[in-house]
């Protein structure tokens, strides 16, 4: 069925990149907010804007009882969830299906098992995905977490099989250390979860974190190659680029192919991405997991591809299968996003929520900027700090950056602090036109640099 | 009676965690210092802590919208 009117159940910059791919196919659009985002650029654009409730998004953008009444009110017959809020609820996926609508993304299940690390885990070993070396599961016998820890080497990390964001992990380097460290693990576990349960897993020191993005029809798959994504503070993503500038060419056809075939092995529907840590010592990749949904980041595939990423899951969604073969996906030149927030970086990335008193947007050969941004409005409190992302084309990469930088000092976003001097810095940064970094660089580099950041 | 007043923009919360009990309730005394909500400024939590001593009562929700210098509580 093909779709004629999309409700975007959404906000901000991927609520506008939405509606942009809506309109070019003809598609009519309906825009939900907040009581808070009454005035965002989305609403402005959309064809219908409706009401879903008070700012607190558990009441507003999670709320999906309220979202599939707009649904019915306006008329929609799809709904497509961006990113974050309800982009990766199975529930909501069901919710939507049920109610007769299209899902602009994959089924429920896929969801539900790709969202789940064990699960997800245990199919991308089937499809033949190399994953970090660990205990498969839970390991509750010492003597046999001592056999595990042997055959997959140290550092090895060890982790509450209850625990979550990083609560109960210890790091052992050796195996004295390991026979101690496993004990006090246990208790903490016990004691915060009520479940000693641990599970061991390689630590793999100087990871870069690299990306696939894949498109399934939910027969078909294909990879729109690789994004590297190591610039990272706090495991949120600053600085993005396509391709990585150190996978050899043989790993990553490996490392795509892996992707594709995870993809076709869950029937996946729509657009998702796989993250893998990549060793650029030993060129090994392990899959980590995969995200069932538009990526911020996604631009720069677009850029070095020239697929409209948005318009294809869209196409999908509404029942056509892939338009594009494998191989006719093409590589070219070189792209970086920069993520603009509104945080200060002179104050420790203090939220800097505030009124757009001025606005100066760069253009030019190559350059896109794709934002909720425009002169008087005023970013509301509630929601996070994603103003817009600057992304940059060119040739090579070492013209990318220098074209980054002359469109960063174009830039002007007056009223509120935003990151902008960051990437000012980063783009003149020795290490990063060398691309010489890993997931572990950029906060060290924040501490080092932090006198040029408060200037 | 003294206002104590929000720092900041954001949303007011009286629990540390959903499934938790209100720092502070309604008539409860406190003192100067102690937490009695968090306010979220963009994903970002700021503890809220009493400025005065005394008995407190909540003039916000939780879970509620408030702008900066908007009275949270009175305390007294």
């Amino acid at each position: 069925m093909a779709i004629a009117k999309l409700l975007i159940a959404n906000r901000g910059e991927i609520a506008v990149r939405i509606i942009r791919a809506a309109r070019e196919l003809g598609i009519r659009t309906v825009q939900v907010h907040s009581a808070a985002d009454a005035e965002m650029l989305a609403v402005k654009m959309a064809d219908e804007a409706v009401n879903i409730g008070p700012p607190h998004a558990a009441k507003s953008y999670l709320n999906i009882e309220n979202i599939l009444k707009a649904a019915r009110d306006t008329g929609a017959d799809a709904v497509h969830p961006g990113y974050g809020f309800l982009a990766e609820n199975a529930g909501f996926a069901d919710a939507v299906e049920a109610a007769g609508l299209v899902f602009v993304g994959p089924r429920g299940d896929s969801i539900r098992v790709m969202g789940d690390k064990v699960a997800a885990r245990v199919a991308a070993e089937a499809a033949g995905v190399p994953v970090v070396p660990g205990s498969d599961g839970r390991v509750d016998d010492p003597e046999q977490a001592k056999h595990i820890a042997m055959a997959i080497g140290f550092p090895i990390m060890i982790k509450a099989a209850a625990g979550g964001g990083g609560r109960g992990i210890r790091i052992a380097h050796d195996m004295t250390e390991f026979e101690t460290l496993m004990p006090q693990a246990s208790a903490e576990a016990k004691a915060a979860f009520g479940d000693g349960g641990l599970y061991i897993e390689k630590v793999i020191e100087r990871a870069r974190h690299i990306e696939v993005q894949i498109l399934g029809d939910g027969t078909r798959a294909i990879h729109c190659f690789e994004r590297e994504c190591s610039l990272q503070r706090r495991r949120q993503k600053v600085w993005e680029e396509a391709p990585s500038a150190v996978l050899p060419q043989s790993i990553r056809e490996k490392l795509c192919a892996s992707a594709v075939a995870l993809a076709e092995a869950v029937n996946y529907r729509g657009a998702g991405t796989l993250e893998y840590l990549y060793d650029d010592v030993t060129h090994h990749f392990y899959f980590i997991e995969m995200n069932t949904r538009i990526q911020v980041e996604h631009p720069v595939t677009e850029m070095i591809t020239g697929i409209d990423l948005v318009r294809e899951m869209i196409r999908i969604a509404g029942g056509a299968p892939l338009s594009i073969r494998q191989k006719d996906v093409k590589m070219h030149g070189h792209a970086i996003e920069v993520r603009i927030n509104a945080e200060d970086p002179a104050k420790n990335f203090q939220p800097a929520p505030g009124t757009v008193t001025a606005l100066r947007v760069p253009g030019g050969p190559g350059t896109r900027f794709d934002t909720m941004l425009y002169q008087g409005y005023q970013v509301p409190p509630f929601y996070d700090s994603l103003l817009g992302k600057l992304i940059v084309w060119d040739e090579t990469r070492e013209g990318a950056i220098a074209r980054m930088r002359r469109a960063l000092d174009e830039l002007e976003v007056e009223g509120l602090s935003t990151t902008k001097p960051l990437h000012q810095l980063l783009a003149r940064d020795a290490s990063v036109a060398k691309a010489d970094f890993h997931t572990r660089w950029l906060e060290p580099w924040l501490e080092a640099n932090a006198h040029r950041l408060n200037s | 009676m003294a206002q104590l007043l929000s720092p900041l923009p954001g949303t007011f919360y009286r629990k540390p965690a959903p499934d938790k009990p209100s720092y502070k309730n309604d008539g409860d005394k406190v003192a100067k210092g102690d937490v009695i909500g968090l306010i979220e400024v963009m994903k970002s939590f700021t503890e809220v802590r009493a400025d005065a001593a005394g008995k407190i009562k909540f003039l916000v929700d939780n879970e509620e919208p408030v702008m900066a210098g908007q009275a949270l509580a009175e305390i007294g």
